[in-house]
């Protein structure tokens, strides 16, 4: 029997698996990994200096742990160069050539990085797994000061997670306010107060152009003109689903691999989940829609198709100084935002032409009403 | 009463507060929440993954 080979073990990859082994113990199971397949949680890595985590006790497992607990082969530091999907095989880089009779693609995505100019400019970091946040941490011993590009999700998190530690932060996004592509313009605006309350500084409306070395730290140009000095520059500007691979070997992408609603790419016997995907129109990089998708993977690779479900999944920003839970209206859907603004919080309420709830932006202490709020949406799929 | 914390996504579990809206009262021990129970912030099982018992300091 041919086995199931999953490429990637992020939280994607490694759910698949499990859930995959709770209903199918016979069926030989393979993954492949670049990095040394040690199973962590991303989400993690943006509080775990206010959990007092160093980078060396934020995996949860090691390969081999998993490999006992999969009943798996694992091949760690293993990149893949191709996938011949009429041959039903994988080509890896120095490594062997992996027949499969289901693949899995659980990818993930890059960081998005712009060029910078500047002398410095080599040494701006991104974070976006357990490997570079220990580069991460490492650069900051003995630093002070911390310049985010980005004030997203990742750009916010860790912007609190930095303050709350005594760092020195300020944060650079083009957009008018932090969280600009999930939040509308009051919510977003009591977070940015909420965060500018511990002490994170914003430079909106502008980019960084240069980073260049100024005698122990850095000196960073802004478009708008300004300059700011600081210690480390951290890059945290958005994702990009990995779809070279797929591309290359003939699999219909678009913003993700291509996926209908069973994860089942444009090519039989592969699928796809996760960051990397875009499942019946939907990308959605965050652990609930990984879980959902997971189960119903497992159940289809188990001999019973199953597609996904996606009920409204809400976002919860780990950002303490300001608590801020958001359920995204799903693309596409025309409407509008009505905000209710009181001193402690903000609610906002997605609803479309026909007067339905399709979204919601909670901020502060609004944030009590999410299970509520969450139970009036629509399932996504 | 005691907190526990998921380990995948960080969520807060408080005995002494329960998840009302979840039907979960005020007061529920961990090892009393239903085995089909998911955490409200990243739908993990209750089975899958350990919450882990926070110090009493954190």
């Amino acid at each position: 029997m041919q086995p199931i080979v999953i490429l990637g073990t992020g939280l994607a990859g490694y759910t698949v698996a499990r859930e995959l082994r709770k209903l199918d113990t016979a069926t030989p199971l393979m993954l492949v990994t670049r990095d040394d397949g040690s199973f962590y949680s991303k989400p993690v890595l943006s509080n775990a200096l206010a959990q007092k985590k160093a980078a060396s006790q934020i995996a949860l497992n090691s390969a081999a742990d998993m490999t006992r607990q999969l009943q798996a082969h694992i091949h760690t530091n293993l990149a893949v160069n191709a996938i011949d999907v009429a041959a039903r095989t994988v080509t890896t880089e120095n490594g062997p050539t992996l027949a499969y009779g289901q693949l899995v693609l659980a990818l993930g995505a890059d960081p998005i990085r712009v060029p910078l100019a500047g002398d410095a400019a080599d040494g701006v970091l991104s974070v976006n797994d357990l490997g570079d946040y220990a580069r991460f941490r490492a650069a900051l011993d003995g630093k002070r000061r911390v310049l985010l590009l980005g004030a997203g999700l990742i750009g916010c998190e860790f912007a609190n997670d930095l303050r709350a530690s005594d760092f020195d932060v300020e944060v650079v996004d083009p957009a008018p306010q932090p969280l600009g592509r999930l939040l509308p313009p009051k919510a977003a605006a009591f977070l940015r107060a909420g965060l500018e309350g511990i002490g994170v500084r914003f430079h909106l409306g502008t980019a960084a152009q240069a980073v260049n070395h100024a005698g122990n730290g850095l000196r960073i140009q802004l478009a708008n003109g300004t300059t700011v000095e600081s210690d480390l520059v951290l890059s945290a500007i958005g994702l990009k689903a990995r779809t070279a691979l797929a591309q290359a070997a003939g699999l219909k992408v678009n913003r993700g691999i291509v996926t209908d609603s069973f994860l089942q790419t444009s090519a039989e016997h592969v699928y796809a989940l996760g960051d990397c995907a875009e499942v019946a129109g939907h990308n959605l990089p965050f652990v609930m829609p990984i879980m959902q998708a997971a189960r119903a993977l497992a159940k289809t690779l188990a001999g019973t198709p199953t597609a996904v479900q996606y009920p409204a999944m809400p976002v919860v920003v780990k950002t303490p100084a300001c608590p801020t839970v958001v359920s995204p209206p799903p693309p596409g859907v025309d409407g509008q935002w009505t905000e209710d603004v009181a001193s402690d919080g903000v609610r906002a309420l997605f609803r479309d032409v026909a007067g339905k709830l399709r979204g919601f932006a909670l901020v502060g202490a609004a944030t009590k009403d999410k299970q509520a709020l969450t139970q009036e949406i629509p399932a996504l799929l | 009463m005691k907190k526990w914390q998921c380990v995948v996504c960080g969520f807060i579990y408080d005995e002494a507060v329960g998840i009302p809206e979840d039907g979960i009262a005020a007061g529920t021990r961990w090892e009393d929440i239903p085995a089909e129970w998911a955490c409200p912030d990243c739908g993990v099982a209750k089975t899958d993954f350990e919450m882990v018992a926070m110090d009493a300091a954190a």
